[in-house]
């Protein structure tokens, strides 16, 4: 009978095995803690050939579930290696702890098993197919509420509205000035570099008032209500749903949908051409204020040449498009609040995804409008 | 209760119901009877909320009926859904009295949905829902500057601001201290006795349901399905079901095999 001891210096946990011809009486002993060096069985058996273990215990101080998991490793080893495993002379707590664990429990299948790339696109289509549905019933959902409060508009929520509408105003407008202020600036600087080499500093005021009452007034004024608005719809909406505020809602038979998504949609619609209007106006004086302080031309003229060049339908075909960023605005935060999942999480991902979608429904629709007024002449 | 003749004023037909492709009950049927106060019981994950959110339309059942008096509310279309919603309330285990609004609107808002009442009866109303919870003169105040029970109380005048029929409660005294508990379990009575009202309780608190029920009915996660129904103490005292004697007599030892596993872990725990 040979013996061998595999303590640690640190670990006072001790494992001795001592080798019969019928079986391997492993003996342990001392101190088992977590989180402190125990012993394993690869060291216990290291080459020898697969045999019976009995473990029995000898001196055992104290011990945690590290004891028990290199108990339950012998143990599984043992039968994977249809060998038995005694453990009837350690302490009955410990067998008790043992019996709890289902022998075969080491054999799980391997986590995280790799995913074939069809079923990977199959999922994410599956997921895109899901999204899509839900978009397509929630604004026919939508629609149907708007056609009941064109029928009677006296159930329709106007407070809830104009507080909403409120609330977009107050939170956007400070945004909006600078950033539709700046961009103007930008412009202006940008432009300037090369209509002064050809003494055209003056166009600089078309291709401000253009680009920016055309564009980017009324898609920055829809980026800033979309990182504002659309994500407090969706945080609002969604924390009501975690709390089963809109299950109480629709026990007591009022529609989710008529009661919190068609006034805040209806609110941002109208906030959004208004908002944009005054981002053109901001974004007209960011270009005059560089004009004036570097390019040296008059304020006036620069507003006399801006008032030839944008006309009309320039300003309103840029507002016509803001009345459709505003329902997509809307439509993003109400239907990511609504679907929300009811947890913490599930509201963080919601707030993140209205703002996503608000963004590409922005730019798609922009896409559209930019085909359409091609086509039309505008 | 009322007599034999009268018809059950709820009646579920081989309810199948889960999430997704999980079925949680499987052809469960019962009645519930007017004037009567039915407690749902069962361990955790046997089905109770499932069942709950399924009897007051939150989720579709995957087969079978629940019909209120007599209608069907499964097969209902959205008028007809619509007048048996009014003839219930609920009172959900978080409340989920609306944030945003005080407890005024928050009572008046289903009246302003369902009736034609002017706005100065409505007030009244309020105000006389708000006296029968003990909340008297708090009409202005928001759902968060009140204590949990308060809260409750506030969810229940909610919940009666219909006068309903049948009035749900999912767990009404989880989380409130016992004499708060109690004074709830009072108030739920209360209202039985000047109403007529019919309850329909989900709940694992034994004090509550030893104190309210006329009946029980529990459930059971491995048969997905009504174990037991009866009155608590005869359930107690005569049921030959080991499931239903420990859950309704925790006071006993525990059964063996329980015994053995705690235990274990006590030991881990102090060793």
């Amino acid at each position: 009978m040979n013996t061998q001891s595999t303590g640690d210096k640190t670990a006072t946990a001790k494992v001795q095995a001592g080798v019969s011809d019928v079986e391997c009486r492993v003996q342990i002993g001392g101190d088992w803690r977590l989180n402190e060096r125990v012993p394993s069985w690869k060291s216990v058996f290291q080459n020898r050939m697969a045999m019976n273990v009995r473990v029995v215990s000898d001196d055992l101080g104290k011990w945690d579930t590290s004891l028990v998991l290199f108990l339950v490793h012998g143990r599984a080893w043992c039968a994977a290696s249809k060998k038995e495993f005694h453990a009837e002379a350690l302490p009955e707590n410990l067998q008790a702890l043992l019996r709890q664990v289902p022998v075969n429990s080491a054999a799980k299948p391997p986590v995280g098993a790799s995913v074939k790339p069809w079923d990977l696109a199959s999922n994410i289509a599956e997921k895109w197919a899901d999204h899509a549905q839900q978009s397509v019933s929630f604004l026919g959902e939508c629609t149907l509420g708007f056609i009941g409060v064109a029928k009677n508009p006296r159930r329709f929520r106007w407070l809830d509205c104009l507080v909403e509408m409120q609330q977009c105003w107050a939170s956007s407008l400070p945004m909006v000035s600078l950033v539709s202020f700046l961009v103007g600036v930008i412009l202006a600087f940008q432009s300037a570099v090369q209509l002064q080499q050809f003494g055209a500093a003056i166009y600089v005021a078309d291709l401000v008032g253009l680009s920016v009452v055309r564009e980017l007034g009324p898609m920055m004024a829809a980026f800033i209500v979309a990182g504002g608005t659309g994500a407090r719809f969706a945080a609002q909406i969604g924390n009501m749903k975690v709390d089963d505020e809109i299950d109480a809602l629709e026990t007591v038979g009022i529609s989710s949908v008529n009661f919190l998504a068609l006034p805040r949609l209806l609110a941002v619609t109208v906030m959004m051409p208004i908002l944009a209007l005054y981002a053109n106006v901001l974004g007209v004086l960011g270009g005059m204020f560089v004009s004036a302080t570097m390019l040296n031309i008059p304020a006036s003229a620069y507003w006399i040449e801006t008032q030839n060049r944008v006309g009309f339908s320039d300003v309103s075909s840029g507002l016509f498009k803001c009345l459709f960023f505003g329902l997509a605005v809307g439509l993003a935060g109400c239907l990511r609040g609504i679907k929300c999942e009811r947890s913490a999480a599930g509201v963080g991902t919601a707030t993140s995804s209205a703002v996503v979608t608000g963004i590409m429904l922005i730019v798609l629709a922009d896409a559209l409008f930019a085909v359409i007024y091609n086509v039309l002449g505008i | 209760m009322n007599g034999i003749a009268t018809a059950p004023v709820i009646e579920v037909k081989n309810l199948t119901c889960g999430y997704g492709e999980t079925v949680v009950l499987q052809n469960v049927s019962f009645g519930v009877h007017a004037r009567e106060v039915l407690f749902v019981i069962g361990g955790s994950g046997c089905g109770k909320s499932t069942l709950l959110r399924c009897l007051i339309g939150l989720l579709k059942p995957f087969h079978g009926d629940i019909a209120y008096f007599g209608k069907s509310f499964t097969a209902a279309d959205t008028g007809q859904r619509r007048d048996i919603l009014k003839t219930f309330g609920v009172l959900y285990q978080n409340n989920a009295l609306w944030s945003s609004m005080t407890l005024a609107e928050n009572i008046s808002l289903p009246l302003e949905e369902h009736t034609s009442l002017s706005r100065a009866d409505r007030d009244e109303i309020v105000a006389l829902k708000l006296t029968e919870v003990g909340l008297a003169g708090s009409e202005d105040l928001y759902p968060s500057e009140l204590s949990g029970g308060m809260q409750k109380r506030a969810a229940l005048a909610r919940a009666l601001a219909l006068d309903p029929g049948i009035v749900f409660f999912d767990e009404p005294s989880e989380g409130l201290d016992p004499i708060i508990s109690r004074e709830m379990d009072e108030l739920i009575l209360q209202v039985r006795e000047n109403f007529g009202t019919t309850m329909v309780i989900v709940s694992h608190q034994l004090s509550s349901i030893f104190r309210l029920a006329d009946r029980v009915i529990m459930l059971n996660h491995e048969t997905k399905g009504i174990i037991a129904e009866g009155h608590p103490a005869e359930l107690a005292a005569t049921s030959i079901d080991p499931r239903v004697r420990d859950f309704l007599n925790p006071n006993n030892d525990f059964p063996k095999h329980a015994n053995e596993n705690s235990a274990g872990d006590r030991k881990l725990i102090s060793k």
